[in-house]
């Protein structure tokens, strides 16, 4: 006889049943879960430019961010000056304060900024925003804070990189949503990320160059500030390549910003 | 083993040795491969894996009888992946630091053949407590060749252990570098993981020859 399981009647319901109860569950906890998460993410994105800036609460060779607790207080303390820049086709076309950009946007803050859809939007010919973050580091120093976004092996890497106003990296903060563990993921390894202090992002001649995350570095201890490069890590060429990219295409949108200023400092 | 009979304590040893997943089954070879560059990733992965794969035999035990056979590896498939994304979202939002570390091996989970074939193997046809012993036994014996393999590459790749340089420092020239010793580079690349895999089989079949297939 014909097992009770076997018959189709019986198989179409019992994949009925088990697709609405599995979808009904995961679509209430992700959507009663969804504002905490947010809520994460958003404590996160201030976690990490605090990082880039240099407020973070490291030890000798581990990175640790300041606490979930505390981020809110410091961004407010360290963070003077959040900016919004607008740019076409390389050129910067206006300039936006905090409260200019949240009266026109609804309220959002700035350092909220979906970065990767600001570079679909660029890539479809309009606009691009591009949030800037300007506050001063522990050595009482100036520095701005720029988000980049880009794509590793597997999928999104994205970062903060902390500049000064010759733009000079004062401090980077790497992150990614899939890399390998042990190779690409590493770029969030302290021993990756502090490489990229001091090092120049314009070329000698003042062009802009951006860094490269290079193999075969003659420079592995990195005493070479000038080579707009850092050494890479074995075994993820892919992710590091996407690095160097997303320094050099997103980092260079800023420089226009960089040359006024240097004009007003004249 | 008071605890447990006979039969049941072998569900816990066999997959340790004598019908270890990695190297008998070979299954779960990809995430061998893709993760061991590192100890402290293969010590993760191997956590994440004992989770999964000790509750998710339990939940296909217990649909094994109305689970249709037509369809049983679908069901399978939602299963582990419904168990999989619900720890990750509870993650994200109560431990969001746990989760951003983890987050990498969910997909490497779903796709574990371990899992979907000890569900296929045994789930199917064995009780919840025998087959909760049997995911906990493959999940340790899968974790054991992942923990070797892990810790070769990246004594031998890196010189170093959960990253502490244990070797001395490749760039200073101190400790065994300064005789000359050279890290190893091509340890990290997962050619080199499925090389250590394959010493591991090698040595495991000739300390046991009743292992060695004609």
């Amino acid at each position: 006889m014909e097992k009770r399981t076997d018959k189709n009647s019986y198989t179409i319901i019992f994949a009925i049943v088990m697709v609405l109860i599995v979808g009904s569950l995961l679509a209430y906890l992700a959507s009663s879960l969804k504002p905490t998460i947010a809520e994460n993410q958003r404590l996160e994105k201030q976690q990490n430019i605090l990082y880039a800036m240099g407020v973070n609460n490291n030890d000798e060779s581990s990175a640790v961010f300041v606490s979930t607790k505390e981020a809110p207080k410091l961004f407010l303390e360290n963070v003077s000056e959040q900016m919004v820049l607008e740019v076409k086709d390389g050129k910067m076309i206006s300039q936006m304060t905090r409260q200019e950009y949240m009266d026109a946007n609804n309220g959002q803050e700035p350092y909220l900024i979906d970065i990767k859809k600001q570079k679909s939007n660029a890539k479809d010919g309009q606009s691009r925003k591009l949030p800037l973050f300007i506050g001063k580091n522990k050595k009482g120093k100036t520095v701005y804070v720029a988000p980049i976004y880009g794509k590793g092996l597997w999928d999104a890497i994205w970062g903060y990189v902390a500049i000064d106003e010759n733009m000079v990296v004062q401090g980077a903060y790497f992150d990614h949503k899939g890399e390998t563990p042990g190779l690409g993921a590493n770029i969030k390894q302290r021993y990756f990320m502090d490489d990229f202090y001091g090092e120049h992002l314009l070329s000698e001649s003042g062009a802009f160059k951006g860094i490269t995350v290079a193999k075969g570095n003659a420079d592995p201890v990195n005493k070479d500030k000038t080579d707009n490069e850092v050494d890479a890590i074995a075994g993820a060429t892919i992710t590091g390549d996407g690095v160097s990219a997303m320094i050099k295409s997103d980092l260079k949108l800023y420089k226009p910003y960089f040359d006024n200023l240097k004009k007003q400092a004249n | 083993m008071g605890l447990l009979s006979k039969k049941d304590a072998a569900l816990i040893k066999d997959p340790l040795a004598d019908n270890n997943p990695i190297t008998i089954q070979v299954l779960g070879i990809c995430s061998a491969l893709a993760i061991t560059a590192e100890l402290e990733a293969s010590i993760v992965m191997s956590i994440s894996v004992l989770f999964v794969l000790g509750v998710g035999n339990v939940v296909i035990s217990l649909m094994r009888n109305i689970i249709p056979s037509k369809i049983r590896i679908i069901v399978q498939l939602i299963v582990v992946a419904t168990l999989v994304i619900i720890v990750d979202l509870v993650l994200k939002a109560f431990a969001y630091e746990l989760s951003k570390t983890l987050s990498v091996f969910v997909g490497l989970i779903i796709t574990n053949c371990i899992i979907m074939g000890r569900f296929e193997a045994f789930a199917l046809g064995n009780g919840p407590w025998r087959s909760f012993l049997d995911g906990i036994g493959n999940a340790l014996g899968y974790a054991v060749i992942l923990i070797m393999v892990g810790f070769f590459r990246e004594l031998l790749g890196s010189g170093t252990l959960l990253g502490i340089p244990v070797l001395g420092d490749p760039i200073e020239k101190t400790g065994l570098y300064a005789f000359g010793y050279e890290n190893n580079g091509f340890m990290l690349l997962s050619p080199m993981a499925l090389i250590v895999v394959g010493i591991i089989i090698w040595v495991q079949r000739t300390r046991n020859k009743a292992l060695v297939e004609d």
